[in-house]
């Protein structure tokens, strides 16, 4: 573990410091790598992206995105992550409470539990609906009786966004809150502090970037998850496309710049959420400093 | 101290707040448009007269709403999407003319085995309109509908054929002339993956059949040929559309195997700078269309969902799928647009591979000949 | 030191509460569905399960899905450590643009990810038509395939680290330095064993979502049988047959698997961590 930064250059840095932070060559040489590996990897897919998307100019753009289709896909989308991502908030406040406030016999079994969701295959994430709730799954005939459909509709679609967005929240808020402890919860209970007080006064000021953060990122992941909706949507039409559906199917239909316009309007919404959280966050911080 | 902080926290909540009403309102704001446009526009609706193709008999957009309003959902293969939304548009017009009612036909395109599985478990399709035979057998065999469903239309229940040409770059560089060409060294040779794709599977009997017809292969020898060809095949995408993107758009591959109407649609597409090249030999693909029983009975659409298909079968009908590279039934469509599907020996599937059941046994299943030719240490 | 625990556990509100939902929520939307999955595969017989997942074909997955996501994990595991230290410890012109990139992995549908990934990577791409004159193949080979599990991954170890490295007590550090240690030596002693626990959760999320990954990797992977196919396609494979009790079989294996490994890299790190608060 000792190794995990294996820049040669820091050695040489040993003498130097008597503050809290490395040489300027140090720094930029640190910066520098990480930029490269973060361009390679994220930024160049991104840029190509951005191309393809105005390949055919801004008129075809916008006319990608103004497609009845393509809105209706927004809407599901929307909706969808609008259910799943306070569920999965709730879910994982709960959870990490549970797990960093208290000591419990099979708390690495729980942990695990809440990690498998990301260990699934987004195909069985679907299929896994698909058997309860299918015509020929389990709860399949009954739902069928009652005339509910859940897959192939909305419902199923929350249910498989919801599955694999689940610990998102709870695995960011996890080792957060492990690190600060439960010192100051308990000193705030021996001031006589309760319960949700407590939580509301103590803790949630703790973790709240946090807990935004899991948010931002069980958002970003409920509007672009595809696999997962892919198998219980049924890919009906203005119906049950979400927006990564939509942009497949504009894809596989030769539309490569629609798919790829459709296609940067989630990453906007990905990246202007993200813009907006640091900036709030650069100002409070200065308002602390002041 | 503990007044900042609280200062911080309010800044949060109000941002989380005002995130959330952006995304209500807009979620609304689009809810709003497309509800509007439901009614109109969309590419599946009835929308009257205007927007129909030519081809088509004109129906008065002015005319009284009549009270008999009918969806269907017609779930379908990936290569179909132009060919039905050109379909469904004809056929609501005609709808209207005959009835009076409106029809709307919502689509659903996907890979052709995973829309029998999700028309299996519980997708309420009203008709069915796949790659394969084999794959409609299947949602009977769920009980959905028939056993003989394919005697329920004329021709086996396909109105349109197709069949696997190969696509090469402009000049056919390589000149690739026949199956025979695709085993030599250094042909690269794009198809999909016959396990997961519809088109593949006619990809691979076609060249089955060269091999055992044309040069009169035993089984073992013909499996040999197609373990040559699939040694000269750098990526096996998992459908058919894929591949002829890695083909078109990464510029991977000397030949691409595809559906006639596929290699069709990318020279419309890209235009010159591919061609196609038609084998001495290959097979009659038959994607096959059937009413799914239990939902038309269930929903009460019969009626319009067999008019629907019978409506394939009709003049217009052929026109629209050979207008849109797929191989017309009808003698009179055929007969106009002969220069576009050059006449070549077809294998068909019942006469040459005993049916889908038999040629699926032996080729695709676990342990069939496709297996057995990416078995380890060969 | 159990006294004191028994003691917390009096002391703090929420304990049934919250495991309560934790333990019902997490049953209906994660265990319920999950348990219909091996009850599927049970539909099969012993000698058809065991022959199932014993074909060489899905050995050889397994053992690519398995190989490629160590990889992805292991280079997102320093870089991602990099990333998440240059971002909370240095300024510099347009890093809130930089923390926003590095959640685009998440909110990219993964087959968009996938195709603008072959697409770069291609022979004929913009990084492909470099490396080609070397030699060097990367799309539709396992190299390929650990590209685009990086890019899957990414997200996890940095958004993991860097709270905690947000919140790290200066003080401790402040203190290693006044008491004369070096800059590396502080890092090593101070910083790195308090980021253990962040770092393995991340490494762990970033290889568990590798080894199921789908969308992205079938469009750069090639597909190959016994070279490129990853273990989820064959899943994708058996259904595509309808064969949903062999898919089921595949699924239930590769979902023990990253069970069990999830599972060891918790206890792992809840050592480490007891470890770290007793010492």
């Amino acid at each position: 573990m000792a190794g995990i930064v294996t820049n040669p250059k820091r050695r040489n840095s040993e003498a130097a410091p008597r503050h809290l932070t490395e040489p300027a060559a140090v720094r930029y040489i640190l910066i520098g790598i990480a930029l490269l590996f973060l361009g390679l990897i994220v930024l160049l897919p991104m840029v190509t992206v951005i191309v393809e998307a105005f390949r055919k100019g801004w008129a075809a753009y916008i006319e990608a995105l103004s497609d009845p289709d393509a809105l209706a896909a927004l809407r599901l989308t929307l909706v969808t992550a609008l259910i799943a991502v306070p569920l999965n908030t709730i879910f994982g406040l709960c959870a990490a409470w549970a797990i960093t406030k208290f000591k419990f016999r099979g708390k690495n079994l729980l942990v695990t539990l809440i990690d498998l969701p990301f260990a699934v295959s987004p195909v069985i994430s679907g299929l896994i609906y698909i058997l309860l709730f299918g015509a020929q799954g389990f709860f399949g005939p009954w739902l069928q009786d009652h005339g509910i459909k859940i897959v192939f509709a909305t419902p199923g679609i929350v249910l498989a966004t919801m599955f694999v967005t689940f610990p998102f929240v709870a695995r960011e808020l996890i080792p957060l809150m492990e690190t600060q402890g439960v010192q100051d919860e308990e000193a705030a209970v021996s001031l006589g502090a309760r319960g949700w007080r407590v939580f509301r006064k103590v803790t949630l000021p703790n973790i709240k970037w946090g807990l935004l953060y899991g948010m931002i990122l069980c958002n970003a992941r409920a509007m672009g998850e595809f696999g997962a909706v892919s198998v219980v949507s049924g890919h009906i039409r203005g119906e049950t496309n979400t927006l990564p559906l939509h942009i497949e199917i504009l894809y596989n239909e030769y539309q490569f710049s629609a798919s790829f316009a459709v296609s940067s309007l989630l990453m906007l919404l990905a990246v202007l959420t993200l813009l907006i959280k640091s900036l709030l966050e650069n100002r409070m911080s200065r308002s602390h400093e002041a | 101290m503990v007044l900042k902080r609280r200062n911080v926290f309010k800044s949060t909540a109000l941002f989380v707040v005002i995130a959330l009403l952006i995304s209500v309102l807009s979620a609304c704001g689009s809810g709003n448009n497309n509800g509007g446009n439901a009614a109109s526009g969309s590419p599946s609706a009835a929308s009257g007269g205007s927007s129909s193709p030519s081809g088509s008999p004109s129906a008065d957009s002015s005319a009284k709403p009549v009270p008999k309003d009918v969806e269907l959902l017609n779930v379908s293969y990936d290569p179909t999407r132009e060919l039905y939304e050109e379909f469904n548009k004809s056929f609501a017009a005609y709808w209207k003319q005959e009835t009076g009612g409106n029809v709307t036909i919502k689509p659903s395109h996907g890979g052709s085995g995973k829309q029998a599985r999700s028309v299996i478990d519980g997708l309420e399709a009203d008709v069915v309109t796949l790659a394969l035979a084999y794959d409609i057998d299947e949602i009977a065999t769920a009980g959905l509908l028939d056993a003989d469903w394919q005697s329920q239309f004329e021709y086996n229940s396909t109105p349109y054929t197709s069949t696997i040409v190969f696509l090469v770059r402009k000049g056919n560089p390589k000149g690739i002339k026949d199956w025979g060409d695709l085993i030599k060294d250094g042909i690269q040779v794009i198809t999909p993956n016959p396990k997961t794709s519809g088109g593949a599977r006619w990809n691979y009997l076609a060249a089955w059949g060269y091999a055992t017809k044309s040069l009169g292969y035993d089984d073992e020898q013909a499996k040999d040929f197609l373990k040559k060809l699939f040694k000269n095949v750098p990526v096996l995408d998992t459908g058919a559309r894929g591949a002829t993107t890695t083909f078109v758009e990464k510029g991977i591959g000397d030949v691409l195997l595809a559906w006639e109407n596929e290699a069709y649609l990318a020279l419309k597409e890209y235009g010159d700078k591919f061609e196609i090249v038609t084998p001495s030999i290959s097979i009659l693909a038959e994607p096959p269309v059937a009413v799914v029983d239990k939902v038309v009975d269930k929903k009460g659409t019969r009626e319009v969902a067999e008019a629907y298909l019978k409506y394939l079968y009709s003049e217009e009908g052929q026109e629209i799928a050979a207008k849109n590279f797929y191989r017309p039934r009808l003698q009179s469509v055929a007969d106009k647009y002969k220069d576009q599907f050059p006449a070549l020996n077809l294998l068909t599937i019942d006469n040459d591979f005993g049916g889908w059941k038999a040629a699926h046994e032996k080729h695709f299943a676990d342990g069939g000949t496709f297996d057995q030719i990416y078995t380890p240490g060969s | 030191m159990t006294a004191l625990i028994r003691k917390k556990r009096r002391v703090l509100p929420g304990f049934r509460l919250t495991t309560g939902i934790t333990v019902t929520y997490l049953s209906l939307i994660v265990l319920i569905p999950l348990a219909a999955l091996v009850v599927k595969s049970a539909d099969l017989s012993p000698d058809q399960w065991w022959s199932t997942i014993s074909n060489p074909r899905v050995v050889a997955s397994y053992r690519l899905s398995l190989l490629t996501a160590l990889c992805a994990g292991l280079v997102n595991m320093v870089f991602g450590l990099l990333l998440a230290w240059v971002l909370v410890r240095y300024k510099f012109p347009g890093k809130a643009i930089v923390d926003g990139l590095i959640d685009l992995p998440f909110a990219l549908p993964t087959a968009v990810a996938g195709i603008a990934l072959s697409a770069i990577y291609a022979p004929n791409g913009w990084v492909g038509s470099l490396l080609e004159p070397f030699g060097i193949k990367v799309a539709y080979t396992p190299i390929g395939i650990t590209i685009a599990l990086i890019f899957i991954g990414v997200p996890f170890v940095v958004r993991t680290v860097q709270p905690v490295l947000q919140d790290f007590d200066k003080g401790t550090e402040e203190a290693a330095v006044l008491l004369g240690a070096y800059r590396w030596r502080t890092f090593r002693k101070v910083i790195l064993p308090e980021l253990v626990p962040p770092l393995l959760t991340g490494f762990a999320l970033a290889f568990a979502r590798g080894i199921g990954e789908y969308g992205s990797v079938v469009f750069i992977s090639g597909n190959m049988p016994l070279k490129t196919e990853i273990a989820p396609l064959l899943i994708v494979t058996k259904l595509e047959q309808f064969e949903y009790g062999q898919a089921a079989a595949v699924a239930v294996v590769l979902l023990v698997l990253s069970f069990l490994l999830l599972l060891l890299i918790n206890v792992l790190q809840r050592w480490s961590n007891r470890r770290l608060r007793t010492a």
